[in-house]
């Protein structure tokens, strides 16, 4: 052993061990084997399988394979736990959050501890930052139980929700999902990741200890067929999922049409981006915090370092210098800054896309310290001499690997950044705050950190961009993902399929024709694409007619063709009309209702030819669709984002930023009304539209394109394309440069948008209900202007 | 101390010195992480608090110094530990001391003649200190009347108008007069970075002082509001990693002021490991100054040879 006098010239470290004592207590009283914790007690251990510590491989315990009988079972006691828990009045559950949040910190050490066996991570990352944000977690959401009633307004709980989590932050995750769940009065069943089960179950035991009702939190342990089953469950009313792109895609297209609410939190590529007057050891530190905080297994990692080309290489030797003096072993050690990787599977991966990487021409650079032979463990890694056109530059690889490109201009930085399909996370490092906070809005991804890396609070809210994902988790804006409006028409199926004209080749045939109006001039609707009136692809037309069988015109038949060019031009518009000022977006609005209005009698007739309705039936609707385009203008410089309270020196802005180009498939009722309440909300907030009108009663909105021809809409903002709804509208859903779909129509539709949607992990706004549109309650508001943004959470640090 | 090459200093290069910029919140959250990722047990603890101990500039700055509380401190210097706790640990052959004894320059002599024999060298606040205001040519001879008086080492404080107003030649200037004047004594530049107002000064300053031939900067008097932090620390120990990639020059980093406890003195030695190095652990490159801390060291290591825990007053006082 050596001794004081040796040490005091070697001046090493030593080890550092954090006692595993209690934790291996408390899985061994359970005998080293789990069940399930539904409706407030265990079920007997059924067939298992075992939870590793990835450190050593050794068997930490054994735990249950959940089967399609145990997720009913935890669906049930959830089901029931429902009505008492949600009816619970709001400050009741705060206290049952507050008491979980005390629970959390009364038990930290030992929740530190478990996590770090079960996971691997250092000690000091689950004793600092897992554990402290989880009880973090619940005091917050403690905060939104007891506002519940004030803040939610109308709003209650979805139901009973099912979470699946993944292994990366098993307890952290956890309470991302189960605070805000419960806070809004919903009841769960939790599937924790079959790495990771340990903590969960410790959690599970301790709310309930704590007062937590039974079955208002359950816990199935198991792999992704548990998890499958979970999702499939036809009890289940919202799915809440962090994980995997692959998976999410797949969870996307199991829940299409079934009407459960979805928010997925997905994987990342995300861009560390370096301008030349960043403070270089303050990147270097945060490249640290980035990318080997949790041996890179980090959803949002900064996994791409951009750095400006002059400095490059200055920045790659502070890098080396600093991955020279970094830790890596026994994750229980609490000197260690990297542990463990969680299971061998994982090991495997990183090694060989690093190798890939390696062969298509990288440079691949490690420490010259050895690296543990047993145990799951990989060094950090530096990767240079690489491309966007690398694999590793495109693949999350979700390990402690870093891979390099330079750019030579602000633009080229955000072009490399956002050349990416994720947009989880990004940091943007540069003493100059004009230049990061004109980047930080133009980077594809939810959340920004400026001079920073992984900065978590529950306050705001966490979640992606593209295929990173949709929904928040954390603040305001994550309470959203778990409550629904109360009475809401909305979910009820199928109205609209049973209010909506039949298709309009099913109408009776044959058509008589337009009476011969004295001197009457030919009248041809066109689509209207890139602010020019087009001819159809197709070349063919569709004929509209009245009720009645009578033609009343002919509109373009629209195709795929149709479609594409359309999204082109709103692509093509979007950049202008995102960045276009509130007030500008504000005063057009106005201008269209104006000479909306000025064509009142005659909009109001081509309502009531096409829909049989009364002329003051059709002037109600023009009236009604007057007003909704005030109400957005009105909104349009108002729909503001937030300043959340972080616990830091320096803001969190929570900006509303448009989702990009949205396709519209309009209703089929109220053909001007409907149209308007859809494009309106998108466009008042900076988003470029593709709609597809009515499809029985189009010519409303083809006389439209008149109205915003005459109102200084740009070009390209709003794109109208005739035709058969649900085949044009399948087009969108397809479509991998299509950001979002409403869509109203018939359940085959909504179910095969949100199958169709996967492709891109489009956001979808779809329903078969009916929506009464001169209600302003449920026609307008704010609910639409949520479906119209999505939240992107810059942190400023700031301080001299 | 005399080991190494000293610092010759060089030409200012004042453009580097305005591109420097210190980012203050990434710089806190790693000096927040300094002492979480980094920790010692054991017989490691116990010889990386010895470590720290012989890093000690033990001082007495006070308007009330006599020779008689000086001539105690030095009697405590050439024995901090007491013999049967460097017994206990093993390490009486490497007859521990503290790294200098730090007065005003008035008790300069009774601290040689207190310290004679014991290698430990004398140093001597000067220029003026704290605030270094009074007239330079007298600042100047005041740095001459130590050395001639048998200081080794001298501490002296920078006009801090020079960087509160970025006339860095004027700064350079003054820290390059004080470094001839100096001879083969020594010259630690004291920056004051509690007046200083921000980190990104802070590492200018350290960087123009190095330039200008410092062989050691400090950061503070003791008497400024306040004193050694981590992040302040980081903000000059990265200007000397960027001295030495540079020059090749090793320079030396003083924390002074505020570091009282043990806790705190394995921090700022694990910030020196992790940001310059092994090299940084040695009296040569690394000084606390400090004067209640010895007794707080002493304390942790009489527990590590105990197991119990330790009194003050059982360690004779300095």
């Amino acid at each position: 052993m050596a001794t004081v006098a040796e040490l005091f010239q070697s001046m090493e470290y030593g080890p550092a061990p954090e006692a595993d004592a209690p934790a291996r207590a408390w899985l061994a009283a359970h005998g080293d084997a789990f069940g399930h914790f539904i409706g407030g007690t265990w079920t007997k251990v059924g067939k298992t399988f075992e939870t590793f510590d990835p450190s050593t491989g050794k068997s930490l315990a054994r735990v249950s394979q959940g089967t399609a009988k145990d997720v009913d079972a935890a669906v049930a006691a959830a089901r029931k736990a429902y009505p008492a828990w949600s009816r619970l009045a709001p400050h009741a559950r705060a206290r049952h959050l507050y008491a979980l949040a005390r629970m959390v910190q009364k038990h930290a050490r030992l929740f530190a501890v478990l996590e770090t066996l079960d996971n691997g991570k250092p000690i000091r990352e689950t004793r600092d930052v897992d554990v402290p944000l989880v009880a973090r977690h619940f005091y917050h959401h403690a905060g939104w139980a007891q506002l519940a009633d004030t803040e939610f307004a109308g709003y209650g709980p979805v139901g009973v929700v099912g979470q699946i989590i993944p292994w990366n932050f098993p307890l952290l995750m956890l309470s991302w999902k189960v605070a805000p769940a419960l806070a809004a009065g919903n009841t769960v069943v939790l599937k924790p990741a079959e790495f990771t089960s340990l903590t969960a179950l410790l959690f599970a035991e301790f709310a309930h200890q704590a007062g937590l009702p039974a079955g208002v939190l359950n816990i199935i342990t198991g792999d992704g067929e548990t998890g499958a089953a979970l999702v499939n469950h036809p009890k289940v009313d919202k799915i809440a999922f962090t994980g995997s792109t692959e998976v999410g895609k797949i969870i996307r297209k199991a829940t299409a049409g079934s009407g459960k609410k979805l928010s997925l939190e997905l994987g990342g590529k995300s861009p560390f981006i370096v301008f030349e007057d960043a403070d270089l050891d303050g990147v270097v530190e945060g490249v640290v915090d980035a990318i080997w905080f949790n041996q890179g297994q980090v959803c949002c990692a900064g996994s791409r370092l951009l750095v400006q080309e002059g400095i490059a290489e200055t920045l790659y030797a502070k890098l080396r210098a600093r991955m020279e003096k970094l830790r890596l072993g026994p994750p229980l050690d609490k000197a260690v800054d990297m542990g463990a990787i969680v299971a061998p599977v994982q090991l495997e991966r990183i090694r060989s896309l690093v190798e890939q990487g390696r062969a298509e021409g990288a440079q691949v650079w490690q420490p010259s310290w050895p690296v543990p032979k047993t145990g799951s463990f990989y060094p950090p890694t530096l990767c240079t001499d690489v491309f966007p056109s690398s694999t590793i530059a495109q693949v999350e690889i979700f390990g402690p690997v870093l891979v390099s490109m330079t750019f030579r201009t602000p633009e080229e930085a955000v072009a490399l950044a956002n050349n990416t399909p994720f947009g989880l996370a990004a940091s943007v490092w540069s003493e100059n705050i004009n230049l990061a906070l004109d980047i930080a809005p133009k980077i594809k991804a939810g959340v920004v950190w400026v001079n920073a890396s992984n900065l978590f609070d529950a306050a705001s809210g966490f979640g992606g961009y593209r295929e990173s994902g949709f929904g928040r988790e954390g603040g305001r804006e994550g309470m959203w993902e778990y409550v629904k409006q109360m009475g809401d028409g909305r979910r009820e199926k199928g109205a609209a399929s049973r209010s909506a004209r039949s298709p309009i080749a099913h109408l009776p045939t044959p058509i008589s024709p337009a009476p011969a109006g004295a001197g009457a001039i030919d009248r041809t609707a066109k689509l209207y694409i890139a602010g020019k009136q087009a001819r159809p692809d197709s070349g063919y037309s569709r004929a509209v007619v009245s009720p009645k069988g009578r033609l009343l015109g002919e509109v373009g038949d629209g195709n795929r063709k149709d479609i594409r060019n359309a999204v082109e031009a709103a692509h093509a518009a979007a950049k202008g009309w995102a960045s276009s000022t509130g007030h500008l977006r504000a005063q057009i609005l106005f201008y269209i209702a104006e000479n909306l209005d000025a064509r009142r009698d005659e909009f109001a007739a081509r309502i009531g030819a096409m829909t049989g309705g009364t002329a003051a039936a059709g002037r109600r609707e023009v009236d009604a669709a007057v007003r909704r385009l005030f109400t957005y203008a009105a909104w349009a410089d108002k729909w503001d984002g937030a300043v959340h309270g972080v616990p830091m020196r320096g803001v969190a802005l929570a900006m509303h930023e448009p989702i990009g180009v949205v396709g519209v498939a309009a209703p089929s009722e109220a053909p001007l009304l409907g149209c308007i309440s859809a494009v309106a909300p998108l466009i008042a907030t900076g988003n470029t539209v593709v709609a597809i009108p009515s499809e029985p009663h189009p010519l409303a909105a083809t006389d439209l394109y008149q109205v915003f021809e005459t109102s200084d809409l740009p070009a390209g903002v709003v794109n109208i394309v005739t035709g058969e709804r649900d085949a044009l509208a399948a087009v969108l859903a397809g479509h991998e440069d299509v950001d979002a779909i409403w869509y109203w129509g018939s359940d085959a539709g909504v179910t095969a948008i949100e199958i169709a949607s996967a492709a891109n992990m489009k956001r979808t706004w779809c329903t078969s209900a009916g929506v009464d549109w001169l209600d302003a309650a449920h026609g307008e508001g704010r609910p639409f202007l949520r479906e119209a943004v999505q939240v992107k959470n810059i942190w400023i640090p700031y301080g001299e | 101390m005399s080991a190494l090459p000293r610092n010759p200093g060089e030409p200012l290069d004042l453009d580097r010195v305005r591109a420097i910029r210190v980012n203050k919140s990434a710089a806190e959250r790693r000096a927040a992480t300094i002492g979480t990722r980094r920790t010692v047990k054991k017989q490691w603890q116990a010889a990386w608090l010895l470590r720290a101990l012989t890093l000690i500039d033990l001082t007495t700055l006070s308007g009330d110094d006599t020779p008689g509380n000086v001539r105690r401190l030095c009697a405590k210097a050439r024995h901090p530990l007491r013999p049967d706790l460097e017994d206990a640990l093993g390490v009486t052959a490497l007859h521990p001391t503290v790294a200098a004894v730090c007065v005003y320059h008035e008790m300069v002599p009774t601290a040689v003649e207190a310290l004679e024999g014991s290698g430990i060298p004398v140093a001597a606040v000067s220029t003026g200190f704290p605030a270094g205001l009074s007239p330079f040519k007298q600042r100047v001879e005041e740095i001459g009347a130590s050395v001639q008086a048998g200081a080794r080492e001298i501490d002296v404080v920078i006009t801090r108008g020079h960087v509160l107003t970025g006339q860095w030649n004027a700064l350079y200037d003054e820290v390059r007069t004080f470094r001839d004047a100096c001879g083969d004594a020594h010259l630690k530049v004291i920056l004051a970075t509690g007046e200083l107002a921000t980190l990104t000064n802070v590492a200018r300053a350290s960087w123009v002082a190095m330039q200008a031939g410092a062989d050691f900067i400090k950061t503070s008097t003791g008497k400024e509001g306040v004193n050694a932090t981590l992040p302040v620390s980081l903000a000059m120990v990265r200007q000397i990693r960027e001295y030495k990639a540079r020059t090749g020059c090793s320079i030396g980093y003083k924390p002074a002021g505020g570091i009282r406890t043990a806790k705190q003195a394995l921090e700022f030695l694990m910030l020196m490991n992790e940001e310059l190095g092994r090299d940084w652990l040695e009296p040569s490159l690394f000084r606390f100054g400090a004067s209640s801390l010895l007794t707080d060291l002493e304390r942790q290591l009489e527990m590590f040879v105990t197991g119990r825990y330790a009194a003050a007053h059982h360690h004779p006082m300095p």
